[in-house]
């Protein structure tokens, strides 16, 4: 938003007393992109040059066979499930924080972070010793039928953890700062909850919900650590996209590993582009909206 | 319509921001609320609008209770400060919001709102800026669409909170105008709420000044302005000179001249004269006045000659003395920055010394 600010403004004439000389900012320069492409761009390029090293037909035939596959549908499935609960929880923990004072809020902000500063092996080991067959609602589950470890549920539940930070983490910051006061006047002009919440809460907070949404989601589909925990490597069954790669490089199925990873970063460039257009939809609303 | 307010008194934690206070509004009254920020003056404008409950006390509309209403029961209609407008619709879905909201029994037709509508923007004059947004406005046209859109549900009290301040002095002063006549054409029983003593004297039937909490004093803006009831009040309406002197046997000493005053113990008091009261004379000015002539010569500091008054600063007995005279005064008189005069004061207020 700073950057819009100033480029928005005359370029001054002479050089401001915080610019740097010219062979300085062409060396930081050189030294920032030079540094990116050798660790993003390089490995993005070996990625695409290895999937399709033995040919396209190779390629192919590594995203169709049935475990490919089933890895690819179990990925989109908890991600399915992840991003609509964690939007719904974002939203609700968001508006609750920046809308209403109570006891304990600093302590659910604290929370909300958790998932960012644990790694990510702890959050599934956590619920293999709650929910594991030897854990503290394993007898209870085992009586029951129910398999959350090394099943699907499980996949979905580390996967919530990790994720559950990013619509919150969007929100909050947003809402603080518009403040309550269009909802004041929705209230005194005779609206409900509901229809604030749907014509005046949800379109002025839109675009970073979206941003949020996708972070989530960019993370869900990634998430190994955790997964990788509570998965048990059941393959055509509990097994996601990166652990199914893993699985394939440890066979020596270099080309099939790619493949299915050339996906997994595809996924994600995808991602990164709505992401990109959306930050520069939000940094235009928000711009429109300082002129207020 | 009729609004009692009665004892009303609020906290926010361990904060006392409104201490009993007592209103009585009548049908059709324009009256502001005026005082100095933190007086509470916004937050009483927020319980009648339902957006705060009071503590303890009572707001009465016509007779009935209030804060047991739900607000879209109360037909309140509220201006913000910085007009709240819904960014994301267009100046028509504003000013239509409250009418859309309505239960489907209640509500107006498509066409019916619109024309609603229509009507509303042709009375603040914003006739053909339905389909803009809040964001391609000017201030003052901002401030007609939240005016629009507050006047839309048909309320019965309008509450205006600060409804000037975010506009520069000219188009404040036609809006202001504007207020009035749409206030007397309208009916309403209009409340607002300002800190600017000279916007609360224009344009209200009554004037309530506000502070800490506390309403000083209540009265027409005539009333206030000439007979203010305390230090507070005579400080807060204008700029002020204040001289010490003594009460004896109920009359005032100050200069030349006694002054009898009603109510207020013998011992030191303050007299405190507007500077539009204090009238420059030349020193060998001998003419008998009415008026208190100090006993000591002033010097003048600074002169500032604006449009048809000139603002004259005086030094005297180490206090610094403001004058304001008529231009022509003031070449009569040939001051300039080090001249010399007497002081003689006008319509002094006394008040003791706390």
């Amino acid at each position: 938003m700073t950057e819009i600010a100033t480029t928005a403004q005359a370029p001054p004439p002479v050089r401001l007393p915080l610019t740097e000389a010219a062979h300085i900012r062409v060396a930081l320069i050189g030294l920032a992109l030079s540094f990116l492409a050798f660790f993003l761009v390089l490995p993005l390029i070996v990625v695409f040059v290895e999937a399709f090293r033995e040919g396209v037909r190779v390629y192919l035939a590594a995203l169709s066979e049935p475990e490919a596959r089933a890895a690819i549908r179990l990925t989109v499935l908890t991600a399915a499930i992840c991003v609509p609960l964690n939007t719904a929880f974002g939203l609700a923990a968001a508006w609750s924080i920046t809308k209403f004072q109570f006891r304990g809020k600093s302590l659910l902000l604290t929370l909300i972070d958790v998932p960012f500063s644990v790694s990510p092996v702890v959050a599934g080991l956590v619920y293999v010793l709650l929910f594991g067959l030897q854990g503290l609602f394993g007898a209870w589950l085992t009586a029951h039928g129910i398999k959350i470890i090394f099943a699907v549920p499980g996949i979905a539940l580390a996967t919530l953890f990790v994720t559950l930070p990013f619509v919150a983490r969007e929100l909050i910051p947003l809402m603080d700062s518009q403040r309550t006061t269009q909802e004041e006047a929705a209230v005194v002009l005779g609206a409900n909850g509901r229809q604030i919440f749907w014509r005046v809460t949800l379109p002025n907070i839109k675009w970073g919900l979206l941003y949020g949404v996708l972070l989530c989601n960019g993370r869900a589909i990634g998430e190994f650590g955790a997964v990788a925990v509570v998965s048990g490597h059941i393959i055509g069954l509990t097994n996601t996209m990166p652990l199914h790669i893993e699985v394939l490089y440890n066979d020596y199925a270099f080309a099939a590993a790619f493949a299915v990873a050339s996906l997994l970063t595809l996924m994600a460039l995808v991602t990164l582009a709505i992401k990109t257009v959306l930050e520069w939809r939000l940094g235009s609303a928000a711009g429109a909206a300082r002129v207020h | 319509m009729r609004i009692a307010i009665e004892q009303l008194t609020k906290h926010f934690e361990a904060t006392l921001v409104l201490d009993r206070v007592n209103l009585e509004i009548g049908e059709r009254e324009f009256i502001g609320l005026l005082g100095p920020s933190g007086s509470g003056k916004t937050t009483l404008l927020r319980i009648l609008a339902g957006l705060e409950f009071a503590d303890e006390g009572r707001v009465l509309f016509d007779g009935k209770e209030a804060q047991a209403l739900p607000i879209a029961d109360r037909q309140v209609g509220m201006v913000f400060q910085h007009y709240a407008l819904f960014g994301h619709m267009t100046v028509f879905n504003n000013v239509a919001f409250g009418l859309k909201v309505r239960s489907r029994k209640s509500r107006p037709k498509g066409k019916e709102i619109a024309e609603r509508v229509e009507r509303l923007l042709h009375l603040v004059q914003l006739d053909g800026l339905g389909e803009r947004f809040p964001a391609q406005l000017s201030g003052g046209q901002r401030q007609r669409v939240a005016l629009a859109r507050a006047l839309a549900t048909e309320p019965k009290v309008l509450l205006l909170d600060e409804p000037f301040g975010a506009l520069d002095a000219k188009v404040r002063v036609e809006l202001r105008r504007w207020l009035r006549d749409l206030h007397d054409s309208t009916g309403l029983t209009t409340i607002f709420v300002t800190h600017d003593q000279e916007e609360a004297l224009a344009l209200a039937d009554r004037v309530a000044v506000m502070a800490t909490g506390r309403i000083e004093q209540v009265g027409t803006p005539t009333e206030v302005y000439e007979g203010p009831q305390s230090p507070f009040v005579y400080d807060f309406l204008g700029r002020t000179n204040a001289f010490d002197c003594a009460i004896e046997r109920g009359r005032a000493r100050l200069g030349d001249k006694e002054f009898p005053v009603n109510g207020l113990a013998d011992g030191p008091a303050i007299a405190f004269v507007r500077p539009h009261d204090v009238v420059l004379c030349l020193p060998d000015n001998s003419e008998p006045s009415e008026d208190a002539k100090l006993p000591d010569a002033a010097t003048v500091r600074l002169v500032t000659a604006l449009g048809p008054k000139a603002w004259v600063e005086l030094s005297y007995d180490s206090q610094v003395v403001a004058a304001e005279i008529t231009r022509d005064a003031l070449a009569k008189l040939g001051m300039r920055p080090g001249s010399r005069c007497t002081l003689q004061l006008r319509l002094p207020c006394f008040f003791a010394r706390r």
